[in-house]
């Protein structure tokens, strides 16, 4: 047998270049001829537009286009709410809102030009939070519709481009009902209530946003871009821009870091292929630093309503949460968590009786997108404060409670989450043992009275996430081609993208598993949409599973292609022969060819075989219904994260000093890759608990850099104890599930329980900051408040 | 027009001259006007260390570096360091620890360190840490970072 890859300790491939500072991001790429553009924003946070003047920007030496909504006529909505247009006509709504765009010879001409635009605002009332939105009377973000009808120029295109506009600044809400809520509090011994919190954060990848794109002669587009989902955007730029599909090419140079921000188009995306059309060059654009901060996406602020009952015995009975999104100015991603955050709540432990009511409201503050972990970090931190306080007001201990309530191994929650492979109780046992939680919270709990300032705490928290794909479209898919050569040397051509999270090092482990061959046999193409099959893109941690599996298919076909063919030539019986270490072999030892050799033979026989192949796969699983209920992943993963912190009451300075996780993934497939995702994802949650704020205030970010916007170091981060439970998923590639968002969810949510071990005062509100903590436990915060106004 | 500056230097060892514009960084000169664009731009301001590069020995932030001051230095970028010994032990460090993941940090993360075990060698893990608390990494958690830099480090020690 060759000795397997599966569970080692596998370098990824791009990473010697990487190192060398070989690799070159969109940033390192100079396209010959390239002019530079740069965006114009709002100089108000909600404003009329009277009037533009461009002409002394475009009569500047240098300067090849200048444009606004106006040079644009065909331009449509784009976002998830297609309620955006990427210039905008009549009205600013954001500070980051596109007004005007300039593409010039160079970076430093495009930004002179953009200080001689001229603009006219008359200001409107700012709308600053979802309290003041819901206010009766409050002004509308958007009261009309975006374009035609209030745009004279617009109008006499007649195009048809509008957002019909909202009579409320409610831009999506979700409800979903099982049981009954009031049999469930009837039946009820204790209840609880509290008001969460949750506040801005980014994304703040090293590798900042850009694009490039350019068009042929003939019209055809090519787009080297950043996104995480290449085929979707396709179709999406296609629709803005009245073309065939077809005849757009995306390429994806290696991108400097994704977890979500890369899942929607962004309004420079459009603007700089507007340039690119109307200048006919090539047109590159590569934000700031500080534009970054101020025109990427958020992850969603979010106001949490929770009431939750239990029994004497500790079984839980009901749920209710209410939440309102801060959704910004516009709909991206962010408006769409609730779908995830309401699978935590109805099915993360057995609830009978729930219900839950969302709404994104539109602000005029920076609006929210998909972030590493959906949703599912706010609504973890909320469900896991409730499972102490009850398991306090029953008299259990934490683990106990949660063990009572926890999901078992093929269960089917109310909401229709299949659970078929499930370690939860594991994970909980584990995380707990490893940690020593009980008896360091009893030992932390008895030292509430004793007078040093600096105490120790400990905290649990557990999470449910998607692990099998996510069906959030109709099907979950990825094709797959495979390419033997001659020389037994693999291409393999995936729709999946590689974002730094190593997707392209363990789709090759697993077709060099299947074929017998080494890693050092296979290249992969996976960043051109005219070479490579469809995908849904990167997101919802479903790479390894989604487009593990179809690499896997890809292979096996290969396989019984080459050995269909040997057992011809050899007049041996198929079933008697494998493939190992580059040859093929007879009852597991005899070796009768050597792989490359064989493959050549077979030019010019009537057996001519250069393997091409291709595979797709689709998890088989239901869709949700209209009523949310339904299974949304072929398979769930599970943690459990024990947090021990130090709390200086004195400073309100919360320290992160051990993470103790453990984490069912299926099963370990490259144990070097794995241990990095969750790491980096122990830190995110942690900068997520501890130090990050977007601080928004009216509308205007005023933290747009790392001097203020605090992401972890690496002198803070915290010892990490990381185990897997294996449980085999029987439809994940070699058993394994999605692991890419699951360790940033519960930080947060333990580090809350362990500050209220440490002190015996609970914060529902995030982030835990010095000054956040040190007012809350001298007293001097106030709980939030359910918004008088929802 | 104001003329620029001229400078000589050296870069990964090769002696140049250049005129440069007086407002230019080093960064904006490494890359835009001689094309090594394994040094990164992340922030612009000192706070990300993505743009590291060695200046007489030393790490510097090179986005706060006017090019015109680099006249009459010494200057090694990562694709200097890449190629010595002690840089060719980080990289084997790093690829094997499993220290990259999106690797934008990383080439200012790697000249950090060895500019870090060249004065450190026998650094204890609190001054590893210390040594690369200038450099922002949002994918790893740092963790097999520092693993590498020990690695590479021991290894020194050993030779
Ligand atoms: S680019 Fe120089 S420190 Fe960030
Ligand atoms: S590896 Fe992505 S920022 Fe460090």
């Amino acid at each position: 047998m060759s000795e397997t890859l599966i569970g080692k300790r596998i370098p990824k491939l791009d990473a010697p270049d990487k190192a060398s500072g070989k690799t070159r991001y969109i940033h390192d790429l100079e396209v010959p001829g390239a002019l530079h553009a740069k965006i114009l924003r709002s100089a108000q946070v909600h404003a009329r537009i009277v009037s533009i003047d461009t002409s002394a920007a475009k009569a500047l030496a240098g300067v090849h286009a200048v444009i606004t909504a106006a040079d644009v006529p065909w331009q449509r909505p784009i976002g998830v709410a297609k309620d955006h247009l990427p210039l905008k006509t009549d009205r600013v709504r954001s500070l980051r809102d596109e007004v005007a765009a300039v593409a010039a010879d160079s970076e430093e001409i495009a930004e002179t030009a953009l200080r001689l635009i001229r603009v006219q605002y008359e200001p409107l009332p700012v709308v600053a939070t979802p309290d003041q939105a819901l206010a009766p009377g409050a002004p509308l973000i958007h009261p009309e519709p975006h374009g035609a009808d209030s745009s004279p120029h617009l109008k006499s295109a007649g195009a048809p481009v509008a957002f019909a506009g909202k009579p409320d600044n409610i831009a999506m809400t979700f409800e979903y009902a099982q049981g009954d809520v009031a049999k469930g509090e009837a039946e009820s011994d204790f209840v609880v209530e509290d008001v969460f919190k949750l506040h801005y954060v980014t994304h703040c990848c090293m590798g900042i946003s850009g694009v490039i794109a350019e068009f042929d002669p003939n019209g055809n587009l090519l787009l080297y871009s950043n996104t995480q989902v290449p085929f979707l955007h396709k179709r999406e730029f296609a629709e803005l821009l009245g073309i065939d599909p077809a005849r757009i090419r995306i390429i994806q140079p290696p991108i400097g870091g994704g977890f979500g921000s890369k899942l929607d188009i962004y309004p420079f995306e459009p603007i700089v292929i507007f340039l690119a059309k109307i200048t006919r060059r090539p047109v590159k654009m590569v934000f700031t630093r500080e534009e970054e901060f101020l025109a990427s996406p958020t992850r969603q602020p979010v106001l949490l309503k929770l009431r939750s009952g239990c029994r004497k015995d500790g079984a839980l009975t009901f749920r209710t949460v209410e939440t309102v999104h801060d959704n910004g100015a516009y709909t991206s991603w962010g408006a769409t968590t609730p779908f995830v955050m309401m699978q935590t709540i109805s099915s993360l432990y057995r609830v009978p009786h729930c219900q839950y009511l969302t709404r994104a409201v539109y602000t005029n503050n920076p609006y929210a997108g998909s972030f590493r972990g959906y949703g599912n970090l706010q609504a973890t931190f909320a469900v896991e404060a409730h499972m102490d306080k009850l398991a306090e007001a029953v008299g259990m201990d934490g683990l106990a409670f949660r063990l009572k309530n926890a999901q078992d191994p093929g269960e089917v929650t109310p909401q229709g989450m299949h659970f078929k492979s499930c370690g939860f109780k594991d994970c909980l046992a584990t995380a707990a043992a490893r940690s020593e939680f009980l008896r360091k919270q009893a030992e932390n709990r008895a030292r509430w009275k004793d007078p040093n300032p600096v105490k120790r705490g400990v905290g649990i928290a557990s999470m449910l996430h998607v692990g099998g794909g996510a069906k959030i479209y109709p099907s979950d898919g990825c094709g797959t081609i495979l390419k033997i050569d001659d020389f037994a040397h693999v291409t393999l051509m995936t729709g999946a993208s590689e974002i730094g999270q190593g997707s392209e090092t363990v789709l090759s482990q697993l077709v060099c598993e299947e074929l017998g061959l080494p890693l050092s046999a296979v290249t992969v193409v996976n960043n051109d949409t005219d070479i490579t099959p469809w995908d849904v893109g990167v997101h919802a941690s479903r790479t390894t599973f989604i487009a593990g599996n179809s690499a896997i298919g890809a292979a096996k076909k290969a396989k019984a292609k080459i050995l269909a063919a040997a057992a011809a030539k050899a007049g041996v019986p198929e079933n008697e022969l494998s493939l190992q270490s580059g040859y093929i072999v007879r009852s597991g030892k005899e070796k009768l060819f050597e792989l490359g050799k064989f493959l050549r033979g077979l030019h010019f026989s009537d057996r001519a075989e250069l393997v091409m192949t291709t595979f797709y796969y689709e998890p088989p699983s239901k869709h949700q219904d209209k009523g949310f209920k339904g299974d949304v992943s072929a398979a769930y993963a599970w943690a459990t994260q024990v947090c021990e912190i130090e709390v200086d009451t004195q400073t309100g300075i919360v320290r992160l000093l051990k993470v103790t996780g453990a984490h069912d993934v299926g099963r370990v497939l490259n144990r070097l890759g794995i241990e990095g995702q969750i790491e980096g994802g122990i830190v995110m949650g942690q900068g997520y608990a501890l130090t990050e704020d977007l601080m928004v205030e009216g509308g205007v970010v005023k933290n747009p850099n790392f001097r203020d916007y605090k992401l972890v170091t690496a002198p803070e981060i915290p010892e990490m104890d990381v185990s897997f439970i294996e449980t085999l998923d029987g439809e994940g590639p070699q058993g394994a599930k999605g692991v890419g968002e699951a360790p940033a969810i519960c930080i947060a949510a333990a580090v809350a329980n362990a500050i209220y071990n440490a002190t015996g005062t609970r914060i529902t509100a995030l982030p835990f900051t010095p000054e956040n903590v040190y007012r809350a436990l001298h007293g001097a915060a106030k709980a939030p408040a359910w918004s008088a106004a929802a | 027009m104001p003329a620029g500056c001229d400078i000589a230097f050296t870069l990964n060892g090769v002696k140049r001259e250049l005129n440069v514009p007086a407002g230019m960084s080093a960064l904006e000169m490494l890359r835009d006007k001689l094309g090594l664009t394994g040094t990164k731009y992340g922030c612009g301001e000192g706070e990300c260390g993505a743009c590291t590069i060695l200046v007489d020995g030393r790490s510097m932030n090179s986005c706060l570096l006017f090019a015109a001051d680099c006249d009459g230095r010494e200057l090694v970028t990562i694709e200097g360091v890449a190629t010595t010994p002690r840089g060719e032990r980080l990289r084997d460090a790093f690829v094997a620890n499993g220290a990259v993941q999106c690797g934008f940090c990383t080439p200012g993360l790697m000249v950090q360190a060895s500019s870090l075990i060249e004065r450190q060698p026998c650094a204890t893990e609190t001054e590893i840490r210390r040594g690369i608390e200038g450099n922002l990494c949002r994918c790893t958690g740092y963790r097999k970072i520092i693993d590498a830099i020990a690695t590479a480090a021991t290894e020194k020690s050993h030779e």
